[in-house]
């Protein structure tokens, strides 16, 4: 198979072990080190908490607060999702995975724990926002389910490849930003509008332009990504 | 006993415009074993590295293959066993996470339990198998580089700088295991130590 060479050799039954392996190793880990919970739990708590005393008494418009939603969301995801092949670098253990999985296990792992990471921050956000902000009032659930799903996902793709890259390199912390911003812009845009039609009460085929437009972003950063991996993972 | 070979043809490596190596021509098969020696900074490592599949060659041909058959670089993973000291095992987990888990991630299937307790008894790791890394000493986690690298019972077993950090004893166990290996399988070593290259039957002087 030309364009997926790992999928020739392996099964979809030892490609799935694996996979489920390596996130298993990473979810121990995290609950273990807490490298990137605790700057994600961080960052989550002051972004909010900087906004509340910033807007106070006013009354932030829908568009507003859509879009302090979705800044808080892409700064912490910044701030954490990074670590995932950072910490690697950090301590030395890339080449055990380059020894024992195959590019497609390593980066489809990564995804889905970054994804699973990115689902519980959005999902904190959400509460939180719920509780602190009286205006951030959900009037169609539907919509914002679907954009807080696609967006999550739409992150973790973006975040995963472009940790990847950076974290060979020197000065990660200014550069893993730097990266991300231009191709999160499309996604950032997107989820904003759909989020104000959510609070907005609108109905569900409203946002239909907004989800195909997401779930096109999703499967070229994964597509991409993954076409990419081989090349950035090996030295 | 697999009839690997490994064959290598005019490999080169260049990192930032500076030549580490060239014109590296080599052919082994099992039962057969390869030191690679030279001096600091001659490449030692770098060349264990490609054999090992970890880094790409800037040119060249590097070939592993079953019987005649050629593996391409994810079917060479299950074969190959590799100790260096720029790896590091998870110093969150104990000895035998560490193991059980990275076994699992390993595409060709688990290791039998009795394989490893074994490994970690012949390493005199036993005792502290469910300690977490983070508390091992050097040498300690040498021996553990080695278990992580003999569980699969690799057919190609690729040493860098492999006494290191290691006591008397721990000197005598990888000296049985590089016996071991060469009887069945291929050994190569790259080091300094003299003693060490007289391992092998070949020679790569970088």
């Amino acid at each position: 198979m030309l364009f997926f060479p790992d999928f020739a050799n392996m099964t979809l039954m030892s490609f799935s072990t694996s996979t489920y392996a390596l996130i298993e190793k990473d979810i121990r880990s995290e609950v273990r080190t807490r490298y990137a919970l605790n700057a994600l739990v961080m960052f989550v708590v002051t972004a909010v908490a900087t906004i509340l005393f910033a807007l106070r008494s006013d009354n932030p418009s829908v568009e507003l607060l859509s879009g302090m939603y979705w800044v808080v969301i892409f700064f912490t995801a910044m701030s954490g999702l990074s670590r995932i092949f950072v910490s690697e670098e950090e301590r030395g253990t890339v080449l055990v995975l380059q020894l024992i999985a195959s590019p497609s296990v390593v980066y489809f792992g990564k995804l889905l724990f970054n994804s699973v990471l990115t689902l519980l921050l959005t999902a904190a956000v959400t509460i939180l926002y719920l509780l602190v902000f009286p205006g951030f009032v959900i009037k169609s659930y539907d919509i914002l389910f679907v954009t807080v799903l696609l967006g999550s996902l739409g992150f973790a793709a973006s975040a995963t490849i472009i940790a990847a890259i950076i974290a060979k390199a020197g000065a990660r912390g200014t550069l893993y930003p730097v990266l991300s911003f231009p191709i999160l812009i499309p996604l950032l845009m997107t989820v904003m509008n759909a989020t104000t039609r959510a609070l907005g009460g609108e109905p569900f085929v409203n946002a239909i332009g907004e989800f195909q437009v997401l779930v096109g972003y999703l499967l070229v950063m994964v597509g991409g990504s993954y076409l990419l991996f081989d090349y950035v993972w090996k030295d | 006993m697999n009839t690997i070979k490994i064959s290598a043809r005019n490999i080169a490596k260049t990192f930032n415009r500076r030549q580490i190596f060239s014109d590296i021509s080599f052919s082994v098969a099992a039962p057969g074993s390869i030191a690679i020696t030279g001096k600091n900074g001659a490449g030692k490592s770098t060349l264990a590295k490609i054999i090992a599949g970890v880094l790409s060659s800037t040119s060249g041909e590097l070939n592993y293959e079953i019987e005649g058959k050629k593996l391409d670089d994810e079917a060479r993973k299950a074969h190959i066993g590799f100790v260096s000291p720029y790896l590091n095992l998870y110093d969150e987990f104990s000895a035998m996470e560490n193991l059980f888990l990275l076994m699992r991630i390993r595409s060709n299937g688990n290791t039998p339990k009795v394989q490893i307790d074994e490994l970690l008894k012949q390493f005199n790791l036993w005792q502290r198998k469910d300690d977490s890394v983070r508390g091992y000493s050097t040498g300690m986690k040498q021996r553990l580089k080695y278990v992580f690298a003999l569980a699969h019972a690799p057919s190609v077993l690729i040493l860098d700088e492999p006494t290191t950090n290691l006591d008397e004893d721990g000197i005598k166990v990888v000296e049985q295991v590089v016996a071991e290996q060469k009887r069945s399988s291929i050994l190569i070593v790259a080091t300094n130590d003299s003693a060490e290259a007289g391992w092998c039957e070949q020679n790569i002087r970088l």
